[in-house]
């Protein structure tokens, strides 16, 4: 007996891959693996864009989990300097406030200086711009607190307006969770794309084999055993698809990271991925085959029943 | 009903067969086969030898009648418990049924990798085989580079590598010469000697008188006929009990 067979054959026996080589193998060669890398790669973008627009909207909470801002809406530069004051005031000796910070003039300008242009500094002629107080409150920001605010700053800072900093972005964080939505539904779908694609794959294979598969049968072989060998199968190929796609996709992912944090903008910047991020990730591949080999394990065990 | 006899390997009672809403291609067949017995079962082409044969290896269920194999009824058997009863069955199909993308050493391992015996202990048996059958120097070869006398010996050492405990030719000689086909006679008769009944499906009736001790069932038009009393109840059992095997 020549060396090579004889090698092919414990190398069949240490790995158990091809141990009963009852289906050709076409692994790499055929197009289940390719078509499961770009069914993994697909899951594993949509699965980090739902992560990344997950981690946006709870950093951003988070921020703005007490906040408060205070408007003092007064055309008259001093009167609105003289409430701004009386109401920063009243406001630190609230017990519920954790902190507050009147926010300089120069940073208001700087702020609405993309939209309205360089600031006129003369106050007879400037636009009135409404003075800000960003409050930090310990709890909840609800309804009912900011009404009580508002009532306490009534009797200072008549001109005083009161919001919860999280209501200006509820519309941004609305369509997020509809992005996000969307992730999940692309990821199901691509989970029962993949199921099918393999499900079809399993009959075409069952269908070419079926007078293998028959004389499997008369020499005593089971249902399990032939179903093993085509899950054996998938499980290398899908395993294959599965890295390849991970890597094509970790390579998009990062590549949109690197471009979105070149953005400079808070919300998007609080998307990045940490690890526990990439680890969910990298379970889509694994996931992946499991959800092969189930696949096929179903579809033959199905498909033999029918046959004596 | 037919009486079930103590020993008998498998019994035929009334057993008929017909394919689709065809008429029947087996009718009325009743017979008992005995542990270590030779049976040459004869008959014209199209008489119905493939399709006994198939109810017998457990290819195809009948559409009547009762088939009792080993001690159980096969006909009610649970699917999940006919793989048992096949791979105590050996099968040499008239057209081989090798698989062809295997190589002869692993399509005669196959019964075995099939039972379950480990890679370690069954190479050697394998590799014995193919020396028995003389394609020792082929045994990497596919069936696609083996000539048709190749192949036959290499259906026929699947066939036997696991000891089955009845051995059903199709037709074994039909593609040899004859001095191939008194070697794998002789290879049959072995095994028959080793205490497994034996079944050859052949149309060639010089065959017969190779195996002095063989019983004959013809088959005609679908139908058993007895010519050595192999069918009678109670069938005439072999003249002395061969083998060791129990």
């Amino acid at each position: 007996m020549s060396a090579r067979p004889r090698l092919a054959r414990h190398w069949r026996r240490i790995s158990g891959v091809g141990a009963v080589e009852l289906v050709p193998q076409t692994r790499l060669s055929g197009p289940m693996p390719w078509v499961i890398a770009i069914m993994v790669a697909l899951t594993v973008i949509a699965a980090a864009a739902g992560l990344a627009l997950r981690n946006a909207v709870q950093e951003t909470e988070a921020e703005l989990e007490g906040g408060i801002t205070v408007q003092i809406v007064e055309a008259s530069p001093t009167v609105r300097a003289q409430q701004a004051r009386a109401a920063a005031e009243v406001l630190h000796a609230m017990p519920e406030v954790a902190g507050l910070r009147v926010v300089p003039q120069e940073e208001l300008a700087a702020l609405i200086g993309p939209w309205l242009g360089t600031l006129d500094t003369d106050v007879e002629t400037a636009v009135p711009v409404p003075a800000l107080i960003d409050v930090r409150i310990k709890g909840a920001v609800t309804p009912e607190r900011l009404v009580a605010m508002q009532r306490k700053l009534r009797g200072v800072a008549p001109s005083a307006r009161v919001d919860a900093q999280s209501t200006w972005l509820k519309p941004v964080f609305d369509a997020i969770a509809s992005l996000q939505w969307l992730a999940v539904a692309l990821v199901a779908l691509l989970t029962v794309a993949l199921s099918a694609a393999v499900l079809l794959a399993a009959r075409t294979a069952l269908g070419a084999n079926r007078d293998t598969i028959e004389i499997v049968h008369l020499l005593g072989g089971t249902d399990r055993q032939i179903a093993r060998v085509f899950q054996r199968s998938i499980a290398v190929d899908a395993t294959g698809g599965g890295a390849i796609g991970l890597g094509l996709a970790a390579l998009v992912v990062k590549f949109l990271g690197r471009r979105f944090a070149g953005l400079g903008a808070g919300l998007v910047d609080s998307g990045a991925l940490g690890l526990t991020d990439w680890l969910l990730l990298a379970l889509v591949p694994v996931l992946a085959v499991v959800l092969a080999m189930v696949t096929v394990w179903f579809t033959v065990m199905h498909t033999l029943r029918k046959m004596l | 009903m037919t009486q079930i006899t103590d020993g008998e390997i498998v019994h035929f009672n009334n057993v008929g067969l017909r394919y689709g809403t065809d008429r029947e291609v087996l009718s009325d067949i009743s017979f008992t086969l005995f542990p270590g017995s030779f049976y040459f079962l004869t008959g014209a082409s199209g008489a119905g030898k493939t399709s006994l044969l198939k109810l017998l290896y457990l290819a195809q269920r009948p559409s009547r009648g009762m088939i009792r194999m080993f001690g159980s009824d096969a006909i009610t058997l649970p699917r999940e418990r006919l793989p048992a009863l096949r791979r105590r069955i050996g099968v040499v199909f008239q057209d081989f049924r090798l698989v062809p993308h295997l190589s002869a050493f692993d399509n005669v391992a196959l019964p075995l990798r099939v039972a379950g015996m480990p890679e370690k202990e069954l190479e050697k048996s394998v590799v014995e085989m193919l020396e028995w059958v003389g394609l020792s120097e082929r045994m990497d070869a596919r069936p696609e580079t083996l000539s048709g006398g190749e192949q036959q010996r290499v259906a026929i050492a699947r066939a036997v590598i696991a000891r089955p405990e009845v051995l059903v030719a199709d037709e074994p000689t039909g593609n040899v010469d004859p001095e191939m086909a008194i070697k794998l006679l002789r290879l049959f008769e072995a095994m028959n000697r080793m205490g497994t009944t034996v079944v050859v499906a052949t149309h060639d009736l010089h065959l017969l008188k190779k195996i002095p001790d063989s019983l004959i069932m013809r088959l005609d038009k679908g139908r058993l006929s007895d010519p050595t009393g192999a069918l009678r109840y109670p069938p005439r059992r072999p003249s002395s009990p061969r083998g060791d095997r129990s």
